[in-house]
């Protein structure tokens, strides 16, 4: 018996396997738009630092002048201790207080945990330029107190040094460390602790054997995210190495970058940097993924704080210290700074005077327009990276099109390139004609894109597997279209999430700095290239000024995400 | 005419069959569940009927029109059919009456017409004062009443139900049972019901079609299976059963087809040990080892048919209640 013909009038589709589907049509586009993101910075980056300038031809001449002197290679080791220096002491900054705040009776933990947000919401610059006003020599206010309390000739604290840096950087990479751990803590229930207590183990033995362990992973991931942070930042090492007269990585990076611009070179210098960093983060990868780790996330069990007895003080009062030095401190005297006629003159009422905010705000020529650049930039980039990851995460979890899994992976894997490499591959691939689009918005916002797209992707693709496909297909079966499906249903469901990733994205996109100032055109500032002009002038004044702007500018946005997503949204899901 | 018609459907990956040949004929009306051990491709074959998956063989036809052939298939949305999903897969973000009257919206009905058919239907499920309710602030048989409605609503070709009750408690779920039949059996909608409870398809359906490992064992009427199942695998897996082999072949007796007696009886008897028994209110369990054989016999009493473990007894086997499997 013949096959039955189709009948013709229900509209049939065709799918044959290997045969044409419109699907394919989206699977181009989307991997057009990564490849131009994603692949093509990266595949400029590594040909560039192989040709020769102007000529094109190929070349090993930037290898050999990027590492050809004494002082660009120390400035590899310097990166390389400022990354183990400021890893280790924002893990002895962070771990005591992830473990007060998820598994003891310390007091006030909300309130440290938000002392923590708020570190962490902090622009590593802005922290930098505070602890200048505290420990810059002789005028510093540390030192100033100092000498003020023991009469001695100078104060003892001097930021444009070695470990000045260290220490700045830790202050503010340390809440890495704080997700990472408590995240682990948070799974280790009470039964396990108990199941070690029963078995005759004390509360230090208990916490040493059991509790600390099972959070080891997390620590050590956590350990290598603050180095990686920390290698790959701009600002602070410019603001305080440069004049402390010592290099890392990404300040001689940026002297390549330096006129004339010597993207050949600063290209072929990236390579460690980028090397580095694929590697240690494939190692954070699986340290956190290993298995005795999974298990963890099972059921959780109860969890019962332990009590500390008078001990909580003690826990409290060094959290209270590590807030002061990252939050208390640094903001005390930067709203000085900015409410001072000269921040020198200290906290006199002849002092006090709002002309610097009317002047960023009002006067300045580009001051004011550089915070709205950012934040258009950084809102049309947060747009732009949350439809695109939202759109490829929804076709991997659907298996709408094969190799789903190789857009996942574009999407993610600018979590490995630097801030500063990417701006360089950004450079090689998009300042040249055709498209010459150095110093434009459009460059900037492309850039933003790329450098948060790993933010979106980890938050669409949660998002979506959140919503079982037996909704979607509810509607289909009804009669309504896949469109109609994420118009009606996903949708709806996906808006705050959608809005938390929207936020994820915006708010740390508003300070970039490390891909924008090697971006930036004269029409296209940004306010954290503003800030570090500032610096560079030595307008603390105004600087401060402007800083508190962008602080103040970002609360209601953490207000909001926090209504949308609860209290803990951006340090809980700022990281994987 | 036949409403839904499979054709040797069959759905491979790769080497794997998940279903093979699977040829089945709905008439309107009727009620069909698809009964088989878990991973036996009972989804697999709902989902082609859906038209969630392309089968890789055969055809479908609704209404004597082919709507799935290895030449192309219609999307789901086309084939005016309704689906019931084990999470119910009611949408958090409406309300009762909104879930119910989006499959009347996307047909583009009026806005009256809408409301009255979906309080008509909430009423038929006893929903109707719950209708302004999120399903948030439902209980799980009520979210089961409202993802019915959502489907009945639309008057489906073809009605689809993959284990709706399975995320139910036992009392519940006996209860929707009777409350699917009662729904079938007052909008006569053609339905196709997937389970791996036995009872639950014998309960609502008009036949059953058995599966194991992707192909079709036996599709028949309950009572048939039941009284005569063509295969080992349907004897053993629709009730409890012993099976017994004489004469180089394999027939099948129900435990309660065979008889229990402390004397010899008349015919067709055999003597045999009580090895062991449980009591299950509504009747025993007796395991009776004939003697000279290996293998004990299960079989059920009354509840007040009394016997010890170690008494030696008679068994009456009547040999109509005998069923040659293969
Ligand atoms: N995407 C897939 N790739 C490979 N095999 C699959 C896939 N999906 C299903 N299968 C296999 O097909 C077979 C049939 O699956 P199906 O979901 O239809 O079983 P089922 O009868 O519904 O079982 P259950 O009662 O557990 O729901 C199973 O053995 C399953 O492992
Ligand atoms: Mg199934």
């Amino acid at each position: 018996m013949a096959v039955a013909q189709p009948a013709l009038d229900l509209p049939m589709r065709r799918t044959r396997i290997g045969g044409w589907d419109p699907t394919w049509l989206l699977w181009i586009a989307i991997i057009a738009v990564l490849l131009f993101l994603v692949v093509s910075p990266f595949v400029y980056l590594v040909l560039t630092s192989f040709q020769a300038e102007r000529t094109g031809a190929f070349t090993l001449q930037n290898y050999a002048t990027a590492y050809g002197r004494a002082r660009y290679i120390d400035a590899l080791f310097n990166s390389l201790q400022l990354g183990a220096g400021a890893a280790l002491l924002a893990g002895v900054l962070a771990v005591p207080l992830a473990w007060g705040c998820s598994r003891t009776n310390m007091p006030g933990r909300g309130f440290v945990r938000m002392l923590v947000l708020a570190t962490f919401i902090t622009p590593p610059y802005t922290g930098a330029v505070a602890w200048i006003l505290l420990a810059g020599p002789n005028a510093g206010w540390l030192n100033r107190i100092y000498v003020m309390l023991t009469g001695a000739e100078a104060g003892p604290f001097n930021i444009y040094s070695f470990p000045g840096l260290v220490v700045v950087i830790a202050l503010y990479s340390f809440p890495y460390i704080f997700i990472f751990t408590s995240a682990a803590l948070e799974l280790v229930s009470s039964e396990m602790e108990d199941a070690a207590n029963i078995l005759g183990a004390g509360t230090w033995r208990t916490m040493r054997k059991v509790t600390l362990p099972l959070a080891i992973p997390a620590i050590l991931g956590g350990l290598i995210i603050c180095f990686l942070e920390a290698i790959a930042l701009f600002a602070s090492p410019a603001m305080i190495a440069i004049p402390a007269r010592f290099n890392v990585v990404t300040t001689q990076l940026f002297q390549f970058f330096g006129n004339p611009v010597r993207v050949e070179v600063a290209a072929a210098y990236a390579m460690p940097l980028l090397g580095v960093t694929v590697l240690l983060a494939l190692v954070q990868r699986l340290m956190t993924h290993r298995k005795s780790f999974a298990t963890l996330t099972g059921k959780g069990g109860e969890r019962r704080p332990i009590d500390l007895g008078s001990g909580r003080w003690l826990m409290f009062a060094y959290a209270m210290f590590v807030a002061s030095l990252s939050v208390f401190l640094p903001y005390i005297f930067l709203v000085q700074a900015a409410f001072a006629k000269a921040w020198g003159r200290g906290f006199a009422w002849d002092n006090l005077s709002f002309r610097n905010f009317h002047f960023v705000l009002f006067e300045h020529a580009t001051a004011a327009q550089s915070v709205w650049n950012a934040f258009l930039y950084a809102g049309v980039a947060a747009t732009a990276g949350v439809i695109l990851t939202l759109g490829v995460a929804y076709i991997v979890a659907r298996k709408l099109v094969p190799f789903g899994g190789l857009l996942a992976f574009l999407c993610v894997a600018p979590f490995v390139i630097p801030g500063v490499v990417l701006a360089i591959g950004f450079y090689a691939a998009y300042a040249p004609p055709p498209l010459a689009l150095y110093g434009t918005a459009m460059i900037l916002i492309l850039a933003f894109t790329t450098r948060f797209l790993p933010i979106g992707y980890v938050n669409a693709s949660a998002a979506i597997r959140s919503i079982n496909p037996e909704m979607e297909e509810a509607v289909r079966v009804l009669g309504g279209s896949r469109l109609t499906a994420l118009r009606r249903v996903v949708a709806p469901l996906l808006k705050r999430n959608l809005l938390g990733a929207w936020l994820l994205i915006f708010i740390p996109a508003t300070r970039e700095l490390s891909s924008a100032i090697f971006l930036y055109g004269p029409n296209t500032k940004v306010v954290s290239v503003m800030i570090f002009d500032m610096s560079e002038e030595g307008n603390f004044e105004y600087l401060a000024a402007l800083a508190l702007i962008l602080q103040i500018l970002t609360l209601p946005l953490l207000y909001i995400g926090q209504r949308a997503l609860g209290r803990d949204f951006m340090l809980r899901r700022t990281t994987t | 005419m036949s409403k839904l018609v499979l054709k040797n459907i069959g759905k491979s990956y790769g080497s794997f069959d998940a279903v093979k040949d699977f040829s089945l004929e709905l008439a309107s009306g009727e009620f069909v569940s698809l009964l088989g051990p878990s991973g036996c491709g009972k989804t697999t074959t709902l989902r082609m009927i859906a038209g969630f998956m392309p089968p890789t063989s055969g055809t479908i036809e609704v209404d004597g029109k082919v709507i799935s052939s290895p030449a192309g298939v219609v999307p789901p949305e086309k084939r005016g059919m309704s689906m019931i999903f084990q999470s119910y897969a009611i949408w958090p973000n409406m309300t009762v009456g909104q879930n119910v009257g989006f499959g009347l919206e996307v047909r583009k009905l009026p806005r009256a017409e809408i409301e009255r058919r979906v309080d008509r239907i909430l009423e038929v499920v006893q929903m109707a004062p719950l209708k302004g309710r999120y399903p948030a602030e439902l209980s799980g048989g009520q979210q089961q009443r409202v993802a019915l409605a959502r489907a009945i609503v639309v008057e489906p070709e073809v009605l689809l139900l993959d284990e709706p009750l399975s995320n139910l408690d036992a009392n519940l779920r006996e209860e929707m049972r009777f409350e699917i039949r009662r729904l079938h059996d007052e909008f006569k909608i053609t339905t196709v019901y997937v389970t791996h409870d036995q009872s639950e398809a014998m309960v609502t359906s008009d036949r059953i079609v058995v599966m194991n490992k992707g192909r079709i064992e036996q599709i028949d009427p309950p009572h048939i299976l039941y009284g005569r199942p063509k295969s080992r695998f349907v004897a053993g897996f629709i009730g409890r059963t012993n099976f017994v082999d004489r004469d180089g072949a394999t027939y099948s007796i129900r435990p309660q087809s065979i008889g229990l007696s402390p004397a010899r009886p008349l015919a067709n008897a055999v003597e045999a040990d009580i090895v062991g028994r449980s009591y299950l209110g509504e009747y025993w369990d007796y395991l009776a080892k004939p003697l000279g054989d290996t293998k004990p016999l299960r079989v059920s009493t009354g509840p007040n048919v009394l016997f010890d473990v170690g008494q030696r007894v008679w068994l009456e086997i009547d040999p109509t209640a005998m069923v040659r499997v293969e």
